[in-house]
């Protein structure tokens, strides 16, 4: 059982990424081997007690993952080295009901992070995941009273097994892409959220994922099943603290929206500098059902994500907001991609980027309509705001139409910080560090203000500290 | 002790077409002085270079405050220093909210020393006094959360640059053609706002075309700008020679002057 203890010097503090600090670790209760085979893949599924047909739905998976090449587009992931990564960490025997049955170093990282304290003013339930595995779940009496499931998937894999296998890798199966194959092969943790027909949840459920030890890939697999009628709206949120070397972040989330359901996720991805962000998620919805995506991604060093909507039957909506904010040495390749593939559906996306420092930004997004999808709807709408001249920011739209019979808008703009906005603010007083981050504020506000209330303190928040010291 | 805001054979190019050809001007707290003068003859450029538009090169001449050289402060050090230009074109800053932005001027004025990150004006005592301006002023209080001109009309951008006036109260205000695009009654508002914050505390330099502006807030100076120069200082008068005939009888009086003005508009005219 190999337990190495990482607490060298931090001598590589990367600017101001304040959640950076990291626990020891020499009280982990499993770890992996480093690097990927089957031997490994059975392993983790072993250690989980998993039924047959999730070991073989991961051997399989892992076939898929050594068949497919390496995407040659989006973000550079030549320094990616897959044999360099611990897949499965386990740092705590068991998930707490209450925080104080969570491990004393582990809670305190919450603690930190500010988690149970937000549970405690406006959650409905939270899950934290530590490394691999869900340390901590929560979720209130009324709602589990009332039928909603919110769980890992771990756990959902062993109480709602029909459940689980109806749906699991149906809205991204294996063979989808490369990262989805790892993911489906080495999954571990997740949330798994049911609601029943009818059901609303008031207040939004979270997830807390959190990579504390170096080398790391945490690979969590999310389900969310919302039934005809009801509604939810899912927060996550990631940090992890600063290593030389760089950890791996594939998840994969499914999301089935059933008629004239509705469904609103969010994310504020906030990793630090070294992390890959390679995610797929994807969203079915039915008719007349509504699927949201609130996508906020700041850290990392190569995050490559593009939220689906599949619009399955007539009056499905899909909506993606999503903002980039890209400083030195990252590149944000993120998007959305909406398929139309029934009459009568409509989508929109809004995308933000802000380059800055040097850092990279890329929309790509695609609108598909199939054959026989006839007056569908969509509007994309793309801005990018770059600060400085050693930025950049690409626009990748691709729209593949096969019907005459639709309304498809896209706007683009690309503007840097406009001078006169500048001198505006600054003739009142503000300086130019001030006047800019508010200008910058200001352009992802439309976003920012979809996003509960303390998510959004938040957002401003690390948007300040993004711009801080970046003038003059 | 009286400030005093002095304009000393200002040049000024912007990239690099010379526009202000000697410039001289001295305002004290509690004058109101009128600037007029036909388009294109600099009045707004004077504007942008006193509160220190980066655009606006500074060839020659100097511009002091008390005696302080403003040359290498930005514009936000001019506003801390209580200078203030209510712009022509109010600039739109989506997604920032009046009452936000707001605040954070208003702290950084009354406290030059304000570094960033430093706590803000209470938000009590700023609410109170917002409240209290933008009453005086006809705004609505919902004015205070919408985006900084941000689908204003006209009307209201020129009433929002003197609600800025009101509450950063600077030592001089500048007001850049506030009366142009507004109907009679908001040009009242306007005025009126201006002769309630004008006193003794606050030295006015009002450039407009228009006699309206300056029938209100009535100015103990009035200057003629032609081709990048004060070229005549009057009072009440001349203002009204202006206001019946024109710019010609200034013309007349400074023949060289206007020569040069109709040399400029040739070659522009001949570049168009």
């Amino acid at each position: 059982m190999a337990t190495e203890v990482t607490t060298e010097k931090s001598d590589i503090e990367l600017g101001e990424y304040k959640y950076g600090f990291r626990d020891p670790t020499d009280k982990y209760v499993f770890k992996s081997r480093k690097g990927l085979d089957a031997e490994v893949v059975q392993q983790i599924s072993e250690m989980k007690g998993e039924p047959d047909w999730m070991r073989q739905f991961r051997l399989q998976a892992l076939e898929v993952f050594f068949q497919k090449p390496m995407p040659q587009w989006g973000g550079d992931l030549s320094h990616l080295d897959f044999q360099d990564i611990y897949y499965y960490v386990k740092a705590s025997d068991r998930q707490g009901k209450t925080w104080d049955e969570v491990p004393e170093e582990i809670r305190k990282t919450y603690d930190r992070l500010g988690i149970p304290e937000a549970e405690k003013k406006y959650l409905a339930g939270v899950k934290a995941q530590y490394e691999s595995e869900v340390v901590y779940g929560s979720l209130r009496k009324e709602l589990s009273q009332r039928g909603v499931i919110f769980t890992d998937t771990d756990s959902a894999v062993r109480d709602y097994p029909d459940l689980v296998r109806e749906y699991f890798g149906t809205v991204i199966p294996p063979s989808d892409n490369k990262f989805a194959a790892l993911n489906s092969a080495v999954w571990s943790g997740g949330s798994f959220i049911y609601v029943p027909p009818g059901v609303h949840i008031e207040f939004p459920l979270q997830a807390y994922f959190r990579i504390n030890v170096e080398n790391m890939g945490q690979f969590e697999r999310t389900l969310i099943i919302v039934d005809e009628g009801a509604s939810v709206h899912y927060v996550e949120g990631c940090t992890a603290p600063i290593y030389r070397s760089e950890s791996l972040h594939s998840a994969v989330v499914e999301i089935v929206v059933k008629r004239g359901a509705r469904c609103r996720y969010s994310t504020i991805q906030n990793w630090s500098n070294n992390v890959y962000n390679l995610v797929t998620k994807r969203a079915v919805a039915y008719a007349d059902s509504l699927m949201e995506w609130v996508d906020g991604n700041l850290g990392s060093k190569v995050t490559m994500k593009y939220p689906a909507i599949y619009l399955m039957e007539p009056g499905a909506r899909g909506e993606t907001l999503s903002i980039a904010f890209a400083n030195k040495g990252q590149h944000q390749d993120a998007g959305a991609k909406m398929v139309h593939c029934a009459p009568h559906t409509s989508s929109r996306i809004i995308s933000k980027s802000i380059s800055k420092g040097g850092g990279r930004s890329s929309y790509r997004g695609l609108v598909k309509v199939v054959r026989g999808a006839r007056r569908c709807k969509s509007n994309v709408v793309c801005d990018a705001l770059i600060l400085d001249p050693q930025s950049r920011s690409d626009t990748y739209p691709y729209i593949e139409v096969e019907e005459d019979d639709v309304r498809i808008e896209h706007e683009a703009s690309v503007s840097k910080i406009a001078e006169e906005q500048l001198l505006y603010l600054m003739s009142r007083g503000l300086t130019e560090t001030e006047a800019s981050s508010m200008i910058v504020t200001g352009f992802v506000e439309p976003l920012v203000k979809e996003l509960p209330m303390e998510y959004a303190v938040e957002m401003n928040r690390l948007i300040e500290l993004q711009m801080e010291g970046s003038v003059g | 002790m009286t400030s005093v805001l002095r304009i000393e054979d200002l040049h000024v190019s912007v990239e690099g077409k010379s526009i202000l050809k000697g410039v001289n001007l001295e305002i004290k707290q509690g004058e109101i002085h009128a600037l007029m003068g036909p388009n294109g003859s600099g009045k707004s450029t004077l504007a942008y270079t006193l509160i220190g538009h980066p655009k606006y090169e500074v060839t020659r001449g100097k511009i002091e405050l008390d005696g302080k050289d403003l040359r290498d402060l930005d514009a936000s050090q001019r506003a801390r220093l209580g200078l203030f230009l209510a712009f022509q074109y109010p600039v739109t800053v989506p997604g920032v909210k009046v009452a936000d932005f707001l605040r954070h001027a208003v702290s950084n004025v009354r406290n030059p020393d304000r570094k960033d990150g430093e706590p803000l004006i209470s938000m009590r005592e700023f609410r109170k006094e917002l409240r209290q301006c933008m009453s005086e002023l006809g705004l609505e209080p919902e004015f205070a959360r919408r985006y900084l001109n941000d689908g204003f009309s006209g009307g209201e951008k020129k009433r929002m640059e003197i609600l800025q006036l009101a509450m950063l109260r600077p030592r001089f205000a500048i007001l850049d053609e506030t009366d142009s695009g507004l109907d009679s009654d908001a040009v009242k508002v306007v005025s009126e706002g201006v002769n309630r914050l004008a006193g003794p505390n606050m030295g006015v330099l009002i450039i407009t075309h228009h006699e309206r502006l300056r029938e209100f807030n009535r100015p103990h100076f009035t200057h003629v700008m032609l081709a990048g120069r004060i070229v005549e200082t009057g009072d009440a008068s001349l203002a009204h020679e202006l206001h019946e005939n024109g710019y010609a009888g200034v013309r007349a009086r400074h023949p060289e002057v206007a020569a040069e003005e109709n040399a400029e508009e040739g070659a522009m005219a001949a570049s168009a």
